[in-house]
C-alpha cells in the first residue's frame, strides 16, 4: 500500500467503506421493518458518509478532517441512540423511525465534527450551549406543565411551547456559550477589553474562533453561505429528483420518515430550499460586503467590530434551527408561511419562524454596521461620489436590512404567538385576517429580493471597468440608480398579492410603482453595455461570470414586467413562469457576482489564485444548464404547470421537460462541486498570486496579497477617480510616504 | 459610427429572430394552453405585446454586448486600456426618459387590460365554490345541485363566489387564464365568460398543504342544450336520492370527504371506504379495531383518536355533523362493498 497514491488509495477506502456500511444499513432496515429494502434513503447516506470517511482516512491518514468525520459518526451514533432511549421511556414503544433520535443524531453529528476537526473552539462550544440550553428550555416548560397538571408530552416528546421556549433559549445558550457576548459581559461588570484581541489561533483555526477581524468574519460568512448553498441545493436536487417523471417515485404516500410521509416531506424539502437558500444568501452578502467594504473604504475594520463577530454568530444557530425543522414534523407551507396553513402545520414551522427571526436579526446589525462604517470611516478624501461602486451598492442594501427585516419577524412572531397562545391575529375565526398577513410578510420579503441582488449589480459595475479597462459609464446614474431602486422597493410589495382578494383598485398603483423599477435597472444595462463599449475586454474567470450575471439578470429583468402588469400576472401567479423568472434574477442578482466575487478577491485573502481551467469548466457548465432549467420552467409554467406541487398530471404532457429540466439540476450541482473542490484546493496548491493580479485601481490591491493583519500599514488619501483606466497619469489613491505600491 | 450602424441592424434582426423563435416555442402571440374564455383574450393580446417589448429590449442590450465583446477585445500581444470616456449626460437621460414613457404606455394597457376583464354582465350565472382540503365542490344555488365537477355554459358570464373552510387556496382553470384566491373568512368572487366547449381543470393554485398537488376538480364547458340536460339530470339524481344512502352520498360530496377517501379502493390520502365497514383496522400503535359505527363515528368527530397504519390523521380536521347526517353517511359507506 506503500507506493499506491494517496488518490488510489482514498477511492480503495471509499468503496470498503461504502460497502460494509452499505450491508449494515440494509440489514438495519430490515431488522426495523422486516423487509429486505435496497434502495432506503437512510442505507444511501449511512454509506455515502462512511465511503467519504473511509476516502478521507485513505488519502490523508488520520488527519483532522478524518478525525472530524469519524467524530460525526460516532456522535451521531451517540445521538441516535440516546433518541431511541428516551422514545422509549417516554413513548413506551421503542420507534426506530423517532424523529427526536434523528435530531439528536444531527445536533451530536455536528457538534462530534467541531469537537474532532479541532477539539475546544467557538463552533463545538457554541452547539454544546444550544443543545444544553434547549434542553433546560424545554423542561423548564415542561416542568411548569407538569406542575399546572396540563399535557407535558407531545410526539416529539416535548410539546410545542416546551420546544419554542427550548429554541428560543438555544440561541441565546449558543451565543453566550461560543464567547461572542464575553466583551460586553466583561464591561457590565465594569472590565475593559482591548481593542483589538490579540490572534490566539494560527492558520484555519482562528475561522472556527471568535474574531474580531472584518476579513475572517468575511470568510466565515462566506464559508457558511457555501455550505448553506450545498445543503439547499441537495434539498432541491431531492425534490427535482421526485419531478422527473409524473407520480409519486420515492416521495410517496407510504414512505415515512421524521414523522412525514412522502408529500409532506416534498413540501419540506421545497420549502426549506426556498428559505435555506436566502438564508444563505444574506450570509453570502455579509460575507462579501464584510470582507471587502472596509478595504474599499481605507478602514482598519468595521465599526463595531463586536457586534460584527456577534452578527456573524447569530446566524449559525439559525441555520441549525433551519435544519432541526425538517426533522420535528417539517412544515409544508412554502417559505412564506402563509397562515391559516402556517397556523396548522408541523412543529417544524415553530423552528423554522424562529431560525429565520435569528437570521433577521443577524441581517439587521450586519446593515446597521456597513452603514456606520461607510459614513465614518472613509479614508481622506473619499467624498460620496469618489466611492467605489460597490461601496454604494452596500449602502442601498443596508438601508433595506435595516428597516425592513423586522416586518418579516413581526409576521412570523405573529403566528408564532397565535399558535402558542391562540391569539387570532390572522384567525377569522377570531376576528383575524389572513391578507393581513400577506401585506406585513412582502414589506420585507419583496424589498429583500434587492438585498439580494444589489450587492451582485454593485459587484458588476465594480469588476466590469477593470476587465474591460475602461471608466465606468455614468458613474452617478449607476450610484443612485442603486439607491433608486431600494427606495422604490419599498412600495411595491403588494404585487405579490394581485391575486389574494385584497381591495381591488389597490392593484393598479401598485403596477404603476412595480414597473417603474424597470427604469433605474434599465439604467444599470445601458451603462454596463456603454461600458463594454470600445473597451480592450480582458476574460479571466471572474470576468465570465460577471458577463453571465449581466445576461442571466437581463433574462430575469426581461421576464419581470409582465408579472407586473395585473391581467396577465393573474395567468403567471403561483405557476412555475414565477420560479424560472425568479431563479433568472437570483443567479443573475447574486449567484453569478457572488462567483465573480469570490473568483476575484480569493487571491486577496490567500495570496493564490483559483485554478482557471476549472473556473470556466464551472462556468461554462453552469450557465448553459442553467439557461435550459429557466427556460423550461417559464415555458411549462405558461402551459399551466403550478408552482410548489410534488407532482403533476401527466396528461399535460410536461414529462420529457421535467426530466431535461431534472438533468439540468444536476449539471448545476456538479459545476458547484467543481467550484467547491477548486477552492478548497487552490487555498493550498494555487499558484502564488501576491500583487495586482488583476491589474485594478482599487486601493486593496496597491498592497501585498494577502492582506495584512490591520490592512493598511500606511493610510491612503483619495487623489482621483475610482476607474479612470486609460487616462494616462491619473491615480485612484495614493499612499501616505513611503509609497508602497507599485501603480500602472 | 460604422460600429453604430452595424450593431443598429443587428440589433433588429436579433428583435426579429428572437421574437420568431418564442413564437415557434409557442409562447408569442398567445399564452398557451389553448384560450378558452373571453377574458383570456385581452389577456393574450397584452402578452403578445410584451413579447415584443421583450424581444426588442433582449436585442438592445444583448448585441451591443455580444458585438464589444468581440470586436473591442483584447487582441494578443496588445496591452493598454480602452477608450477613456466616463460617461454621457444626455445619453442617460434619453434611456431614463424613454423608458419612462414605455413603463406608462404598458401601465396604461394593463389597467385596461384589467377593465376588460372585469366587465361585469348583470345577468351572469351565480355559482357557489367551496374549497377545502383537497377538493372543491360546485353548488348551483337555481337548482339545489351539488356537483364536484364544474359544469358551465358556453358564451354565458358566470361569477363564482368562493368559500374556504380551511386554508387559501386559489382557482385557476390555466384555459381561462383568470386566478382568484378562495380565503377563509371572506368570499372572493372570480368572474369568466367561457368560449370554447370542452373538459378542463381547475388546478388549485396556492400551496394549500401535503396533497395539494392533487387538488383537482373538472371544469366542463358544455354547449347550452347539453348544459340544460346536466342540470335536469343533476336535479332527477337529486330528487331520487331522498334516501339515507343518497343524502349521505350528498353530504360526502358538499363537505368534501371524498377528496381525500375513495370509494373505489384506490388510496388517497386517507383511507378508502370500499369494503371499510365491519372490517378489521390495524393502528400504528399496534393495536385493531373492527369498523362498527362507533368507530366511523369517532373517525368522523375525532379523526386524531386512532392512526391507521399507514395514514397520518393529522390531516383530516374534525368535523361536526348531526347524528342525522352522520347516520345518513354511515348508510352510505355500507353500501361501498
Amino acid at each position: 500500500m506503500k507506493n499506491v497514491s494517496p488518490v488510489v488509495r482514498g477511492w480503495l477506502f471509499f468503496a470498503i467503506g461504502f460497502i460494509v456500511a452499505y450491508s449494515i444499513g440494509i440489514g438495519l432496515v430490515f431488522v426495523a421493518s422486516g423487509s429486505l429494502v435496497y434502495s432506503h434513503l437512510v442505507t444511501w447516506i449511512l454509506a455515502s458518509f462512511a465511503g467519504a470517511t473511509a476516502y478521507s482516512w485513505g488519502a490523508s491518514g488520520f488527519s483532522q478532517l478524518t478525525k472530524g468525520l469519524v467524530w460525526l459518526g460516532l456522535g451521531a451514533l451517540a445521538g441516535f441512540a440516546l433518541g431511541l432511549v428516551v422514545e422509549l421511556v417516554v413513548q413506551g414503544s421503542l420507534n426506530w423511525v423517532a424523529p427526536i433520535a434523528s435530531l439528536f443524531a444531527l445536533l451530536f453529528g455536528f457538534t462530534g465534527f467541531f469537537l474532532g476537526v479541532a477539539g475546544n473552539n467557538a463552533v463545538s462550544k457554541g452547539l454544546i450551549s444550544q443543545i444544553s440550553g434547549t434542553l433546560i428550555g424545554a423542561i423548564f416548560v415542561t416542568v411548569i406543565r407538569v406542575l399546572m397538571g396540563l399535557e407535558w408530552k407531545g410526539p416529539f416528546i416535548f410539546t410545542e411551547p416546551a420546544w419554542v421556549l427550548g429554541a428560543f433559549f438555544g440561541v441565546l445558550f449558543f451565543l453566550a456559550g461560543n464567547g461572542s457576548v464575553s466583551d460586553w459581559f466583561k464591561w457590565a461588570r465594569g472590565i475593559d477589553t482591548p481593542e483589538h484581541h490579540e490572534e490566539h489561533y494560527s492558520g484555519w483555526e482562528k475561522y472556527l474562533n471568535v474574531s474580531l477581524d472584518h476579513k475572517v468574519i468575511g470568510v466565515q460568512y462566506t464559508i457558511t453561505a457555501l455550505l448553506l448553498i450545498s445543503i439547499g441545493g441537495l434539498f432541491a436536487l431531492v425534490f427535482r429528483t421526485e419531478l422527473a417523471a409524473s407520480q409519486l417515485q420515492f416521495l410517496t404516500t407510504d414512505m415515512k420518515l421524521f414523522g412525514q410521509n412522502g408529500p409532506q416531506l416534498y413540501n419540506t424539502f421545497m420549502s426549506l430550499h426556498g428559505m435555506i437558500m436566502i438564508v444563505s444568501i444574506l450570509l453570502g452578502v455579509a460575507g462579501i460586503m464584510n470582507y471587502v467594504v472596509p478595504l474599499l473604504l481605507g478602514a482598519q475594520d468595521m465599526a463595531f467590530p463586536r457586534l460584527n463577530a456577534f452578527s456573524f454568530w447569530l446566524a449559525v444557530p439559525a441555520a441549525v434551527l433551519l435544519l432541526m425543522s425538517l426533522i420535528l414534523g417539517g412544515f409544508d407551507t412554502g417559505w412564506t408561511g402563509y397562515p391559516p396553513l402556517s397556523a396548522k402545520a408541523p412543529l417544524g414551522i415553530q423552528m423554522f419562524f424562529l431560525g429565520v427571526f435569528t437570521a433577521g436579526w443577524s441581517s439587521i446589525l450586519g446593515a446597521l454596521n456597513i452603514i456606520a462604517t461607510v459614513i465614518r470611516m472613509r479614508s481622506k478624501g473619499m467624498i460620496a461620489m469618489r466611492m467605489p461602486i460597490f461601496v454604494w451598492a452596500a449602502v442601498a442594501t443596508s438601508i433595506i436590512s435595516l428597516t425592513a427585516t423586522q416586518l418579516i419577524g413581526l409576521s412570523f412572531q405573529l403566528v408564532m404567538f397565535q399558535r402558542l397562545f391562540g391569539m387570532g391575529f390572522f384567525d377569522p375565526a377570531k376576528g383575524g385576517n389572513p391578507v393581513l398577513f400577506q401585506h406585513l410578510f412582502w414589506f420585507y420579503s419583496h424589498p429583500a429580493v434587492y438585498v439580494f441582488v444589489l450587492p451582485g449589480l454593485g459587484v458588476i459595475s465594480e469588476l466590469l471597468p477593470v476587465f474591460a479597462r475602461k471608466p465606468l459609464f455614468g458613474y452617478r446614474w449607476v450610484a443612485m440608480s442603486s439607491l433608486g431602486i431600494a427606495l422604490v422597493g419599498f412600495v411595491v410589495w403588494a404585487h405579490h398579492m394581485f391575486t389574494s382578494g385584497m381591495n381591488e383598485y389597490l392593484r393598479l398603483p401598485f403596477m404603476y410603482s412595480t414597473l417603474l423599477v424597470a427604469i433605474p435597472t434599465g439604467v444599470k444595462f445601458f451603462s454596463w453595455v456603454a461600458t463594454l463599449w470600445k473597451g480592450k475586454i480582458v476574460f479571466p474567470t471572474p470576468m465570465l461570470f460577471v458577463l453571465g450575471a449581466i445576461v442571466v439578470f437581463l433574462l430575469g429583468g426581461l421576464t419581470g414586467p409582465p408579472n407586473a402588469t395585473v391581467s396577465v400576472d393573474l395567468h403567471l401567479h403561483d405557476t412555475y413562469f414565477i420560479v424560472g423568472h425568479f431563479h433568472d434574477t437570483i443567479f443573475g442578482g447574486f449567484v453569478f457576482p457572488f462567483f465573480a466575487a469570490l473568483y476575484y478577491w480569493f487571491p486577496k485573502a490567500t495570496g493564490r489564485r483559483m485554478n482557471e481551467t476549472l473556473g470556466k469548466i464551472h462556468f461554462w457548465l453552469m450557465t448553459p444548464s442553467f439557461f435550459i432549467l429557466t427556460f423550461g420552467m417559464m415555458r411549462i409554467g405558461l402551459l399551466g404547470m403550478r408552482r410548489r406541487i410534488a407532482d403533476y398530471d401527466p396528461g399535460l404532457g410536461f414529462d420529457a421537460t421535467h426530466l431535461v429540466l431534472t438533468i439540468a439540476g444536476y449539471l448545476i450541482g456538479l459545476s458547484v462541486l467543481i467550484f467547491i473542490y477548486n477552492f478548497f484546493n487552490s487555498i493550498k496548491n494555487g499558484d502564488k498570486a501576491e500583487g495586482n493580479v488583476w491589474n485594478s485601481r482599487s486601493p486593496e490591491w496597491q498592497v501585498p496579497s494577502p492582506m495584512p493583519m490591520h490592512n493598511y500599514d500606511q493610510p491612503f488619501e483619495v487623489v482621483g477617480e475610482p476607474y479612470d483606466y486609460g487616462l494616462p497619469g491619473s491615480q485612484y489613491v495614493e499612499f501616505a510616504a513611503p509609497a508602497k505600491s507599485k501603480h500602472n | 459610427m460604422r460600429h453604430f450602424i452595424i450593431v443598429g441592424i443587428l440589433v433588429i434582426v436579433m428583435a426579429i429572430l428572437t421574437y420568431v423563435g418564442l413564437d415557434v416555442a409557442g409562447i408569442a402571440t398567445q399564452m398557451h394552453p389553448i384560450a378558452a374564455s373571453l377574458q383570456s383574450v385581452s389577456i393574450d393580446w397584452l402578452w403578445n405585446r410584451e413579447i415584443i417589448a421583450i424581444s426588442f429590449l433582449f436585442a438592445l442590450i444583448i448585441v451591443p454586448m455580444t458585438y464589444s465583446l468581440i470586436v473591442f477585445r483584447r487582441r494578443k500581444g496588445e496591452t493598454g486600456d480602452g477608450e477613456h470616456f466616463e460617461g454621457n449626460t444626455t445619453l442617460e437621460i434619453t434611456w431614463t426618459v424613454l423608458p419612462l414613457f414605455a413603463v406608462l404606455a404598458f401601465a396604461y394597457m394593463g389597467a385596461y387590460s384589467l377593465g376588460e376583464i372585469n366587465r361585469v354582465d348583470p345577468d351572469a350565472l351565480v355559482i357557489k365554490v367551496k374549497a377545502q382540503q383537497f377538493t372543491w365542490t360546485f353548488e348551483y344555488p337555481e337548482y339545489e345541485i351539488v356537483s364536484k365537477e364544474l359544469h358551465l355554459p358556453v358564451d354565458q358570464q358566470v361569477v363564482l363566489k368562493m368559500e374556504s373552510g380551511d386554508v387559501i387556496h386559489s382557482f385557476w382553470v390555466p384555459e381561462f387564464r383568470v386566478k382568484q384566491d378562495v380565503v377563509p373568512g371572506r368570499v372572493t368572487e372570480y368572474r369568466i365568460t367561457p368560449t370554447l366547449v370542452g373538459d378542463y381543470k381547475v388546478r388549485c393554485a396556492e400551496l394549500c398543504g401535503a396533497s395539494h398537488y392533487s387538488m383537482e376538480n373538472l371544469v366542463i364547458v358544455n354547449t347550452q342544450a347539453d348544459y340544460d340536460a346536466w342540470i335536469a339530470e343533476q336535479r332527477a339524481i337529486a330528487a331520487a336520492s331522498q334516501t339515507p344512502e343518497g343524502r349521505g352520498q350528498l353530504l360526502t360530496v358538499k363537505n368534501g370527504c371524498i377528496g381525500c377517501h375513495s370509494v373505489d379502493g384506490s388510496k388517497l390520502v386517507g383511507p378508502s371506504w370500499q369494503g371499510i365497514d365491519g372490517s378489521t383496522r390495524d393502528f400504528a400503535d399496534g393495536t385493531s379495531a373492527i369498523a362498527d359505527d362507533a368507530y366511523i363515528i369517532e373517525s368522523i368527530r375525532n379523526p386524531q383518536a386512532r392512526e391507521v397504519t399507514g395514514f397520518s390523521p393529522s390531516s383530516m380536521p374534525p368535523y361536526t355533523l348531526t347524528d342525522e347526517e352522520i347516520a345518513n353517511i354511515i348508510a352510505y359507506i355500507k353500501t361501498l362493498k
